[in-house]
């Protein structure tokens, strides 16, 4: 259609007004303009879920010709509501980025040379080949990530898995939400959260834990305040190791030493028992009680290897153990006062009361990640506040499919589409509905995400494929994992956007598509199936990650198992992977209607969503009869754990003398790889910093923007001081972003993991400074 | 020949008079928010005389409370 100049700048005109309202009123929302340029053809508005964080918000992008030109926050996506956060509203413009990787790379003699698409997979489909033959199918790895599309993770899986026969596929996820798994299947048996977003306007009381959701999660932040705003009688405490701006917002802030987390949601239990704040018909009819190993370690030598055994306890074994956490007794552990620990043992006893706990990594990146979880569930299944709306312990993701891709798919070294490599019956279905020998799926698994980095360092693996994350910038313990990857019979392939330390490192990099240059789905935090279409076309040779291992996978000699055609392989997978869930407990919606709507959340029953799991009133799964269902669980309950508190890895001492803690800023998303290439995200955060507590920087004679070194055991990094800016540190603690590739702060992190999970711990190592 | 865009905010409860009046005036396009009582304002006017008299207009609405211009483009310059 030809375009009138006049109206042309008309429509400039409007659309600059309406971003100009966006970043003023925050969430508002203009429908009107979306029916009136969808008629002029100008602009037309597509949905999709945001490309950043685990709250999947759906958001319209708006297309111009062949370019994704604006983003609004989308009114029909129940997740945001028409609200966006400053990343959110900038998303496209990391289409664009300058240098965008369009073209094939393949290193030769030592140089990274341009070649053609077809030349890049056969050396890598030969290269895999080589390498089996050569050292055996556990030699050759897949690594990826939670934002890999479901299909992306679904055809990685069948191929390594089903195909090739080894289970060395993991995912970034590892490094993000493994703890929230084990905590999930330790205390209910089946992974992700009871409960929906809904529950933020239930609830009257938000904790949480060690979690900054002003800056991580900032639109349910956002839904948070306004139900505060709303009905006048919420309370919200931000329970954490360091002010933020979360802690700004809260009505109450309330600081714990790390690790302590453990000492003090006991603490808050032994408060429940005492007070007789118990519902106890819930306790007997929905719990059993029981404890694990303790000492278990903390991952740090090569093949660690630990299994939890759980044992059967009585509640009153259980309130003896308890006896060891009065909130005296806390206090001199935390450095929480027993007062605050009343009172949040009160707010949670409180029958009157609906309570939501909200974490993210403070609990999940956490040497006892598992544990931590299992005591925050101890305190909604002691006061019956569970799986009710409003009542709602709450992990979030920080990926956008980190539940969709990898917690569902199972793109982790043990798991499968539905249940374990280790399970008999599990193994079957895959193999049945892959098409491939049973015999092909191995029963063991191979390496979690530190042991595989440790493993291709050894050299036990030799050919890894990376794609859509960028662990040379995340692997804790770096210098090691980059050594390890850069050896000379190591084989690395790389599939990117962006020119980033993992592309460095790698002997083929693969042009890949990036969000909607591509048709795929993402699952958000709360259970949610997101599809988006191919909106705008990937720039050069671009291809997406999804038919990348399809075209692979062909040249492997699996052409059965990958018939599909380029224009109709996304729904034929979501097809064949949505078999794996063929029950009330998983069901998930179907390609046409997931292509209708703003997301549909499983287990999807008789053409209806479920928001809260194991209430019988709400999930069609529970058997009828009861008020609650953990069917999860064998005898359908819950289980109580008695998990004690244990220090972390790596406390200071007199050489390392202060706690080093590393997360993230708003601005910025992960390692930065995309929003660093927007301009005016850049330019609000253009590099990182260490945040440092005015006392202590005053003992170091330090002023802010004065560079100070931070030195580890195991590597050190220079970088600004920032005193009393958005977030202060304790004395005795600093706090550094890991978006910036420039600061390599995981070169100083210690690469030590929860024994259960094997998720590392980025928030507590020991560290000096130097004034520089 | 001015094209102009604005954000125009309403007097308290006067959003409904605010958009009538505004639709109701020569080279004026109103989009209004659905959720929020902001009024996106697009201004196409012939010449300057025209330009002025509607300026004029603007100032002196009373259901107006405030307006802030985002965009601006002249064909003549």
């Amino acid at each position: 259609m030809k375009l009138n100049r006049r109206a042309f700048i008309k429509s400039a005109a409007a659309g600059s007004a309406i971003v100009a309202a966006g970043s003023i009123f925050p969430g508002i929302s203009f429908a009107g303009w979306q029916q009136q340029e969808g008629a002029s053809g100008q602009i037309s508005w597509q949905k999709a879920p945001c490309r950043f964080c685990g709250t999947g918000c759906g958001v319209l992008v708006g297309v111009s010709g062949d370019r994704a030109v604006a983003v609004k926050g989308d009114p029909n996506c129940s997740v945001n509501k028409g609200l966006c956060c400053v990343k959110g509203f900038h998303s496209v413009q990391a289409l664009y980025g300058k240098d965008r990787i369009k073209k094939a790379q393949v290193r030769r003699n030592g140089k990274m040379v341009e070649v053609p698409m077809t030349e890049a997979l056969d050396l890598i489909a030969a290269k895999m080949k080589e390498t089996i033959e050569k050292h055996g199918k556990d030699s050759v790895a897949m690594y990826g990530s939670g934002q890999w599309t479901i299909p992306d993770g679904y055809v990685a899986s069948k191929l390594f898995k089903g195909c090739i026969g080894t289970n060395n596929v993991e995912a970034n996820a590892r490094l993000c939400m493994a703890s929230a798994v084990t905590g999930f299947m330790t205390s209910f048996g089946i992974d992700e959260p009871m409960g929906c977003y809904e529950d933020i306007e239930h609830a009257d009381v938000f904790v949480t834990w060690g979690n900054n959701m002003a800056e991580m999660h900032p639109v349910l932040f956002s839904r948070m305040l306004a139900s505060r705003k709303r009905k006048k009688n919420v309370t919200i405490i931000d329970f954490a190791t360091r002010t933020t701006r979360s802690s700004q917002a809260a009505d109450k802030s309330i600081l714990f030493k790390p690790s302590t987390d453990l000492a003090v949601a006991n603490a808050i239990c032994y408060e429940i028992i005492r007070n007789d704040w118990v519902n106890w018909d819930f306790v007997k009819k929905h719990t059993t009680f029981h404890k694990g190993k303790t000492n278990i370690g903390y991952g740090t030598e090569d093949h660690f290897s630990f299994t939890d055994v759980p044992e059967d306890i009585s509640f009153e074994q259980y309130k003896t153990f308890l006896a060891d956490y009065t909130p005296e007794k806390v206090e001199k552990i935390s450095g929480v006062s027993a007062k605050d620990i009343k009172y949040m043992a009160s707010l949670y006893g409180d029958p009157t009361k609906k309570v939501m706990s909200f974490w993210c990594m403070g609990m999940n990146q956490h040497v006892r990640g598992t544990w931590i979880q299992n005591l925050v569930y101890n305190i909604h299944l002691l006061t019956g506040k569970i799986s009710t709306p409003g009542n709602s312990p709450f992990s979030l993701t920080g990926q956008p499919s980190a539940c969709g891709t990898v917690r569902e798919v199972g793109t982790l070294t043990h798991a499968l589409p539905h249940g374990v490599v280790m399970n008999e019956h599990d193994r079957e279905m895959a193999a049945k509905i892959w098409d491939v020998p049973v015999t092909n799926i191995d029963p063991k698994p191979t390496y979690h995400t530190v042991e595989m980095f440790r493993a291709l360092d050894r050299g036990d693996i030799r050919f890894m494929w990376i794609q859509v994350t960028n662990p040379m910038v995340t692997m804790p313990n770096l210098n090691r994992y980059r050594n390890g990857a850069l050896k000379d019979d190591r084989f690395i392939v790389v599939s990117d956007v962006y020119p980033t330390p993992t592309t460095a490192v790698a002997d083929v990099i693969l042009p890949a598509t990036l969000w909607v240059e591509q048709e795929g789905m993402f699952g958000n935090s709360e259970r949610r199936t997101q599809h988006f279409d191919r909106i705008v076309p990937g720039p050069g040779d671009t291809m997406s990650d999804t038919w990348q291992i399809i075209e692979v996978a062909r040249r492997l000699g699996f052409q059965k198992q990958f018939p599909w055609g380029e224009d109709e392989y996304i729904g034929k997978i979501w097809e064949e992977y949505r078999r794996f869930h063929d029950s009330p407990k998983h069901n998930m919606a179907s390609y046409e209607m997931l292509k209708e709507r703003s997301g549909v959340q499983w287990p999807f029953v008789n053409g209806k969503e479920t928001r809260w799991r194991f209430n019988t009133k709400h999930d069609p799964a529970c058997k009828p009869g009861t008020d609650f269902d953990f069917y999860g669980k064998k005898d359908g309950k819950a289980w109580i754990w008695a998990r004690p508190y244990e220090p972390a890895a790596e406390s200071p001492d007199q050489e390392y003398n202060f706690w080093l803690n590393t997360g993230r800023v708003i601005e910025h998303w992960h390692t930065g790889s995309m929003t660093r290439r927007i301009p005016v995200l850049h330019n609000a955060m253009p590099e990182s910093y260490v945040e440092i507590n005015p006392e202590d920087a005053a003992d170091l004679g330090v002023v802010n923007g004065e560079k100070v070194k931070i030195i580890s055991r195991r590597g050190s990094v220079t970088m600004k001081a920032s005193i009393n800016g958005r977030g202060v540190p304790p004395r005795g603690m600093v706090f550094v972003p890991f978006f910036d590739e420039s600061y390599l702060i995981n070169e100083v992190t210690l690469d030590a993991f929860c024994p259960i999970s094997k998720q590392p711990d980025y928030k507590k190592c020991a560290v000096r400074l130097e004034k520089v | 020949m001015p094209i102009l865009s604005f954000l125009v905010l309403p007097q308290a409860g006067a959003m409904e008079q605010l958009c009538a009046d505004l639709s109701a005036m020569e080279h004026c396009e109103i989009i209004p928010s659905d959720n929020q009582e902001v009024v996106v304002l697009v201004t196409d006017t012939p010449d300057e005389e025209a330009e002025n008299k509607l300026q004029e207009m603007l100032k002196n609405l009373p259901s107006l409370q405030s307006i802030s211009m985002t965009f601006g483009h002249n064909a003549e310059q």
